[in-house]
């Protein structure tokens, strides 16, 4: 067994593991934080996407291990003094999410994107949101909400 | 799925890691980005008795410029890469291809020396690799030494590396200025494996060839080098029948397999398609 500590949006944890627990099962298991989502386990549908040291990252094929002594922010972590994020709000507006399965990857995956190019065409959009699979809104509702949501994190929303 | 159990090392030096997966005897991997092999313990189609993390070895990221080259320490993530002036300078043919690498999230995480390593045929920075001429530098219980491309894939997934040797470096000869550059490539979904992909370089002197580059992705059981193509251009030039006739040529050069993506002969076809769309896109952005 090891021992891990990291924060969590913001909070300090420490937990107990087999080094081969991956960090998506620590998170939701250990911490207790279920809002990402464990889908393929091999790093394809990028539902269990999170910051990590403040980049996007795939959450299953990393172990919690590695992530002693790091930074993270989970789909929790989003909101601020109860309100939602700018880009949550642009997902409810534009019908951004049906299940909600992929949301939390989803949202993640477009927060880097939009910390590293804040004005992204459609393609760099689609091309950005490829990293995770979506079953239910044909994209188009997602694309809409990023590109909606561009401006009002640009803007320091 | 899970991983199965393994003991699991984070050492802080090079030296540590030797040590450690020298202890294996063979039995232990060496975890870079984990972008590839973790997926494979999830799977369990890998069952190592260890893990020897290179992520803590902060020395193992850097890139440099020494002796007309770039130097990569195996640990420079691909987002590194992506967003690095010194590549986009030296190196625009390695940047355009990093968008080709995964996705967003992969990058952030993935690394050049994990993916040359791995040696995943269908993988563009071996293909990169391949056409610039670079070579890699590995470590082991008896020494350093240098491995060119050509030496370094043997077939699918396989290096020469040694069990206990770990690739501590990539080195790429920087382009020359104003030489043109494209990668082009087919895959179901950007960011997933090509199919087939091409990289091509090309110098030009006005409608002469100086020197062109051309090599596969996907199109075989290693990257290779489309070398009688390349002197077709040398020889006859820019113009659209010497183009034409190369895409015939790297048609005639790659030893596709078939899979369940695609069969050996649409590998093949692509082969030409990619090498005429990438020679047409690098020669447009040609000076000189």
């Amino acid at each position: 067994m090891v021992t891990v500590r990291l924060k969590v949006n913001g909070v300090a944890h420490e937990g107990r593991c087999e080094p081969r627990k991956l960090l998506v099962d620590f998170i939701r298991e250990d911490l207790g934080l279920t809002g990402t989502h464990v889908g393929c386990e091999h790093g394809i549908c990028g539902a269990c996407t999170i910051m990590y040291n403040g980049e996007a990252a795939r959450s299953c094929i990393m172990l919690a291990v590695q992530a002693d002594g790091a930074e993270l922010v989970t789909v929790e972590g989003l909101m601020r003094d109860g309100k939602l994020h700018p880009l949550q709000e642009a997902f409810r507006d534009h019908h951004g999410l049906q299940c909600g399965f992929c949301t939390p990857g989803m949202l993640m995956t477009a927060l880097d994107l939009l910390r590293t190019n804040p004005t992204p065409s459609e393609r760099e959009i689609r091309e950005g949101i490829s990293a995770v699979l979506c079953r239910c809104t044909g994209y188009q509702g997602i694309v809409n909400a990023v590109r909606a949501a561009a401006p009002i994190l640009a803007a320091g929303g | 799925m899970k991983p199965p159990k393994f003991e699991y090392h984070a050492p802080t030096s090079l030296d540590e890691a030797l040590a450690a997966l020298g202890r294996y005897g063979g039995d232990a991997k060496v975890l870079a980005g984990g972008q590839s092999l973790m997926p494979l313990l999830n799977f369990r189609l890998a069952r190592p008795a260890a893990l020897v993390d290179l992520n803590r070895i902060a020395s193992l990221a850097y890139i440099r410029e020494q002796n007309g080259q770039v130097r990569f320490g195996a640990m420079t993530r691909q987002r590194t890469i992506e967003f690095s002036p010194v590549v986009a300078q030296r190196l625009p043919l390695l940047k355009e291809a990093t968008r080709w690498v995964g996705h967003l999230p992969i990058r952030t995480r993935g690394t050049i020396g994990g993916s040359i390593a791995h040696a995943d045929p269908s993988a563009e920075y071996p293909a990169v690799l391949a056409a610039l001429d670079g070579e890699v530098v590995a470590r082991g219980a008896k020494g350093e030494r240098v491995i060119r491309a050509a030496d370094l894939f043997q077939t699918y997934l396989t290096t020469n590396l040694a069990p206990d040797e770990i690739l501590t470096e990539v080195r790429l000869p920087a382009m020359p200025a104003g030489a043109g550059y494209a990668l082009e490539e087919f895959a179901r979904r950007h960011g997933d494996f090509a199919i087939v992909g091409i990289a091509a370089m090309v110098v030009r002197e006005g409608q002469r060839c100086k020197t062109a580059r051309l090599a596969t992705a996907g199109a075989g059981p290693v990257p290779v080098r489309l070398r009688a193509a390349e002197e077709i251009l040398e020889r006859e030039g820019l113009g659209e029948a010497a183009i034409d006739a190369a895409a015939r040529k790297a048609t005639e050069l790659v030893e596709p397999d078939a899979d369940i993506h695609a069969s050996a002969d649409y590998r093949r076809h692509l082969a030409g398609v990619l090498t005429k769309r990438a020679l047409v896109r690098a020669i447009g952005v040609a000076r000189g």
